[in-house]
This record gives C-alpha cells, structure tokens and sequence, in this order.
C-alpha cells in the first residue's frame, strides 16, 4: 500500500512538474504574489497633504503648524489657505485630507491663560486614514499645551507603548500574515487543478483502474500539495525574517505544525471543489470563489472582533483565522506552546471534516 | 453599419452569458458573496474591543476613570488588580490592550505632581493599535477636562482640539468600502467574465466561423461588447440599490454622473477583458491573466482598503495604470459628496486614456483573416 501511494506522490509531482502551464503556474504567481502583497498591503498612514487656515496673530498657531509640517513620514506638505472656501474645495477635490483651523484668538486665548480651540475637518471618504490623523494631531495639540507655561490642568501623563512591535511597523503584521493567504491559495489551485487536469487528459479513469484505492489516490493528491505549500510557506517565512527584519521569537517547530494542519484543511477544501468540476477553468474559478471569502473573514486586512456576532460564529469554520493567530504569535509574541496548540484544535476538526467530506465524494462521484 | 446582424450577435451572446454555470457564478454569486462580506464584514470600526483596565490600588480618582473606560461603547473593558494575568491574554489575543492606573495614582493628582497612566496596545494589528491608542487616550483626555471642570480648573491655558468629519459624520468605514466595492464587481464582470466567454469561442473554433460571416471587425466587437456592457450596468444598479436600501450607503450626487462615470470605467475593463481574450485564446490562462491583471490591482492597488500614498514609490507609480484607481475615488465621492468635478473629471480622462489604448490594442491584434 505504502508503495503504491509513494508512486502516486512521485507520478503527482512529476506530473505538476512537466505541465508547462501548472510549472509556471507554481513559480511565477506566488512570487509576483509574495512582492505585490508585502509592499501593496499597508494601512499606514503616510505622506498626506493637509491645509491650514492660520488667522491667528501670535506664534502659537505658527509652532503647532511646524510641528505637525516637521512629523517625519506622516505629513508631506501642509498647504496654507487664507479662505475657507478655497480649503473646502481643496478637501473637496482630495487634494488635501484634512483642513485646520486656526482662530484669530488663539495665541491670545493661550497666553492669557484661557482655551484655544483648534478646529479640525476630515474626508469622511477615507475615514480610517482620518482618524489616525485626528489622534496624531490631537497629541501634538496636547503635547504643546502641557508645554505652555500658564497650563494648570490635572496633571495626568499618558504614556502610550505598543507590545510586540513598538513602532507599529505594518510590514510586521502582513508579511507574515502572508504564509497563510498564499499557501492557501496555492494549496488549492494544486489539488483542484491536478484532479481536473486528469479529468481533461482522460487519465482518471486510468488511475480508477489500477490497483489503487480510492483512500489511496486521496492521499496521493493530498500530499504533494502539502509539500508544495509548505515549501512556498518557507520561503515566505524566510522573506518576511530576512528581507523585512520581523523578529521571530517564538517555536519554529510549532509554526511548522501548525502549517500542515492548516493545509491539510485547505486541500481537503480542494479537492471537494475538484470532484465537483470538470476542468481546470472551473478548478480555478471554485478555488478563487472559496478564497476571496476565506481571506476577508480571516483577520487579515480587518479584525475579526469588529465583525457582528453572527459573522464572527462563521469564521470559527475558518482555518486561516487560527492559523493567523499562530503566525502572529509565533513571529511577533514568543507564544507559549499550550496556546499554540489550543488554536491547532479547531484547525485539526476543521480538516478532519473537509478531508473526509472530499474523500465521501470522491467516492461517491466514481461509482 | 446594418444593425440586424448586430441586434442577432448581441442576442447569441446574452444566451452564452446565461447557458453557462461559470458566467452565472461570477456575475452573480460572487459579487453578492463579496457585498455581502463587505457589508457586514469587513469593517475597521472598533466596536466592543476587548481591553483590560488594571487598577493597582482603588481610589477615587482611580474608580472615576475605570469607570469612563466601562462606559465607554468602543471598549469592553474588565478590570484587573495586577497586569500578569492581562499580559497572557495580549499574547493569546484576548485583549486589544490594557489601561494601567498605577498605584501612586491618586497621591500624585493631589499633590499636583504628574500622575502617569500607562496605555499598552498589541502591536501585532498596527492599525487596530494605532485606533485603540487614540481611543484610549481620548477617553483619558475627556475624563481629565471633566474632573478638571468640576474642581475650578478649567480653561487653564488648554487646547481644545474639535474635529468634523465630512461626508460620513460617524466615521463608519462601510461607507467607504461599499461604494469602492462596486469597482471589484464592475471588474469581476467587465474584464473576468468578457475575457472568459471570448476565450471559449477562441478554444472552441466559433470564433473562426463568427469571421466567416459578413460581419465586419468593428460590429464583431460591438456584438461582444454590448451584452457585456449592458450586464455591467445592470450590476452596479443592483450593487447600488442594495448599498442604499440595506446597507444605508447615501447617495449625493447624481445619478446621471454615476451612470456616465461606470459607463468610462466599463470600457477600460471590457477592452482589457478582450485584450486578454485576443492575446490568450484559452479559457484557463484568460482566467489566470484576468485574476492577476484585473482583479487582484482592483483589490489590492485601487486605494480600496489600502493607502496608495503609503505604498512605495515603484507601486505607486504602477497603480497610475490600473484604472480601478480612478473609479474607486469617484464611487466615494459620488456616494459620499456630490458631483465633484475637482475628483471626477481628472479621473475620467485619464480613464479614458486607458480605454483609447486597450482598444487600439484590441482592434490591431484582432485577426481579420486566419492566415494573418
């Protein structure tokens, strides 16, 4: 049996291998991929036009415009505007993200001991980008008048520290993040396309009429793609340690563990989707109808917690969303192992349904 | 130009639309999964976000601001008297962060001396942490100027800070997202599914007896483009009423401005759909090129969800082809502001400039003869 199911690996491999079209499908999507998602998938807020509308008389307007024009990469240019229509159609045309205001009192209200309004409009079209902006403003407004000599407040210091990664780098979060979208990706468009090639050539009933069981062919499928994902999984691995410095602090064991559970339930979603197609088009289009979905509820680009209760019940069903915890974990947390494993868990029920939903219809569709 | 040959080439094609089970998954099923998904979904408003506030020793200053925290609709805070427990669940991800009110907390508010409170985040969601950090502070800062006001200090040499955001007072990011989100489905039908059904005729041989008729290159084209162009519209009037009536998405500006706009969009994404088609002539590269030609930049390059001015430069530059990146800024305005002709009219010429160059492309690589 052993024997058998090592030829069928070795005949799979070979046979992703020669196919000119699933060779290139192996090497070039997942590094253009790799490229495009680590250097494109940024939420950070940088190099943002701003105007300002200063008619305040004393210096106070002119500092706090300075400090905010001296941020390093947040500001790019800050535009002075001297009416407040011609600001609004500046932010209007999205020319700039947000206008500041400064009144004619403010100096004034500051020296004498008073309160300075600073007056602040944000483009509500890009309203997460905004709010980083308004918080960012904000401290430096606070950060100035704690500053001031006749400020008599409370005296409470907010110190702000961010674990894991201090400066908030994004590259921290996605690039790793990126072992579980592509290996996804790639672990179904191997399995779905292998099945529906054989279907395309003819060789399905072949492989149907030798001594091989239906248990043995599944495994035959299921491996190869393991060890092609994982293989792609390292590289991504190596690229976010080494070309973008993401530390990685905890078992790397474990991460690996963790990978092969997690593809074990992605390419039994494959090959349920490659019994139910009949050609490596429709193979493509199941694969890409199951990820989009997949990818959107898995934490990826917007936390799972601001979804609505009903949604986040779904993603439980989801291996990219325990798998992500890992990844994060393990790079960026130094994750203990019992916690480690309490994600693995659910990954293991959710592969063990899908690798024997597959296998059903396996059977099912030969006979 | 005859149009009854024309009118029987766009009913041929609207049947292959409708025949087959690939066209009908991605003109309706996925785009229904995806506005669906964005619309209840993907979401980067904070809501209940778990965090835990630390009181290392109880106080009446101290309770007054755990208490803001507690009452506060974005957190879901629970208290703690020490930060080990706290730090395990920032590492299992159970928290989005902590609030530590140390324990001196109180003496060094009376005694005028500088009272610190920590605010830890979990970096490893930097935008979540970047979000939780404002919020947190904020609720501090708030809490401050009230307990200030109630003991006669107030107004002492402060700024208030007070922010307006237009276009979307509550700063809920569906509003962003689903307007844009239109871009990806205009995609998925103009240039997946064109590219799709075209290529087909290629691999099939239809296409050699489609160059055996009268038909001119021209009404050949048109004859494609027609349907195509009509299923587009049709889906951005389906996209558009559910944003509204279920997802409470405003419309400002017009409809007219809305139809002509998608209109320029539809013709950069049905000349790419054909340009792929033409130059691949087999369904399953056309579906390959059309994912990563069309609709991952839709996605991933089009300032949907990600910032193109953070992008690197080298990107930055690339995304000025990718013509979603026009389109999605004017869906938000359309819906959001108004008829603004500062956005739409810049971003529609440039539109067309990729349309004008799609189609020469087209039209010169589309073989007249078979022996060409």
């Amino acid at each position: 049996m052993w024997e058998r199911i090592l030829a069928l690996i070795v005949k799979e491999l070979w046979a992703v291998w020669r196919d000119k079209k699933s060779r290139m499908i192996l090497i070039v999507p997942p590094i253009v991929q790799m490229v495009l998602f680590s250097f494109a998938t940024t939420l950070e807020v940088k190099n943002i036009d701003i105007a300002v509308i200063n008619r305040d008389m004393g210096g106070h307007g002119v500092e706090i415009v300075q400090r905010l024009a001296g941020s390093k990469d947040l500001v790019r240019r800050v535009r002075m505007f001297s009416g407040d229509a011609e600001a609004a159609q500046a932010l209007a045309s999205q020319d700039v993200l947000m206008i500041m205001r400064i009144p004619p009192d403010f100096s004034r209200a500051l020296d004498g001991g008073k309160t300075g309004e600073l007056e602040l409009m944000l483009d509500g079209r890009k309203s997460n980008a905004a709010q980083i902006l308004e918080g960012y403003v904000t401290n430096i407004a606070q950060q100035y008048a704690s500053e001031l000599p006749t400020h008599r407040g409370l005296n409470v210091v907010i110190a702000p520290r961010a674990f894991f990664n201090p400066n908030l780098e994004s590259s921290w979060n996605t690039v790793p993040s990126l072992t579980a979208i592509l290996t996804m990706i790639m672990g179904l468009v191997v399995t779905g396309l292998s099945v529906a090639r054989e279907r395309e050539l003819g060789t399905f009933e072949q492989l149907l009429v030798s001594p091989a069981r239906p248990i043995e062919i599944i495994i035959g499928k299921t491996v190869p793609g393991m060890l092609i994902g994982m293989a792609e999984g390292s590289l991504i691995i190596a690229y976010a340690h080494f070309a973008f410095a993401v530390p990685l602090t905890g078992s790397v064991p474990l991460l690996y563990l963790g990978m092969a559970v997690y593809l074990a339930a992605v390419i039994g979603v494959g090959l349920f989707i490659s019994s139910l197609v009949a050609t490596q088009q429709q193979a493509m289009l199941g694969a890409f109808t199951f990820v989009a979905p997949a990818i959107l509820l898995s934490g990826f680009a917007t936390p799972i917690a601001n979804m609505p209760d009903w949604l986040q019940l779904i993603t439980q069903g989801n291996p990219a969303r325990y798998f992500l915890v890992i990844i994060k974990g393990v790079f960026l947390k130094d994750m203990p192992a019992a916690e480690v494993l309490a994600q693995i868990g659910p990954m293991m029920v959710i592969a063990a349904v899908t690798l024997s939903a597959a296998s059903w219809l396996f059977r099912h569709r030969l006979e | 130009m005859r149009l009854r040959p024309l009118f029987a080439l766009i009913r041929k094609e609207s049947l292959q639309i409708l025949r087959d089970p690939s066209s009908l998954l991605i003109a309706v099923v996925l785009p229904l999964i995806l506005l669906f998904l964005f619309g209840y979904g993907v979401s980067f408003d904070l809501r209940d976000s778990p965090v835990c506030v630390v009181v290392e020793q109880s106080s009446q200053p101290a309770e007054s601001l755990a208490a803001s925290f507690q009452a506060s609709p974005f957190f879901k805070a629970h208290r703690e008297a020490t930060t080990a427990h706290c730090k395990d669940q920032l590492v299992s991800g159970s928290i989005n962060g902590m609030v530590v009110i140390p324990a001196d907390f109180a003496a060094r508010l009376n005694g005028g001396d500088p009272a610190p409170v920590q605010i830890l985040v979990d970096g490893s969601d930097p935008n979540t942490a970047g979000l939780m950090q404002n919020y947190l502070s904020g609720t501090v800062l708030v809490w401050q100027t009230i307990i200030a006001d109630m003991q006669g200090l107030s107004s002492q040499g402060r700024i208030a800070v007070t922010s307006r955001v237009w276009y979307n007072p509550a700063k809920q990011s569906r509003l962003f997202l689903l307007p844009g989100l239109v871009a990806v489905i205009m995609t998925l039908i103009g240039t997946m599914l064109t590219s799709l059904v075209v290529s087909r005729e290629w691999e099939r041989g239809t296409m050699e007896a489609m160059m055996a008729t009268p038909l001119s290159v021209p009404q050949l084209l048109l004859g494609k483009l027609i349907p195509y162009y009509l299923l587009g519209m049709a889906a951005m009037a389906a996209t558009t009423v559910i944003a509204i009536w279920l997802f409470g998405v405003p419309l400002r500006g017009s409809i007219w401005a809305l139809a002509v706009v998608t209109s320029i969009f539809l013709l950069t994404t049905l000349g790419q759909g054909l340009l792929i088609s033409t130059l691949a002539k087999n369904q399953f590269v056309a579906t390959q090129a059309a994912l990563f030609s069309a609709f991952l930049p839709a996605f991933l390059l089009s300032g949907l969800v990600y910032e193109i001015a953070s992008m690197p430069p080298p990107i930055q530059w690339f995304t000025r082809i990718v013509s979603a990146r026009y389109y999605v800024p004017s869906l938000q305005t359309l819906f959001l502001a108004d008829d603004e002709p500062g956005v739409l009219i810049p971003h529609c010429l440039s539109m067309l400039a990729i349309a004008a160059v799609m189609f020469a492309i087209v039209i010169r690589k589309t073989p007249r003869r078979l022996d060409d």
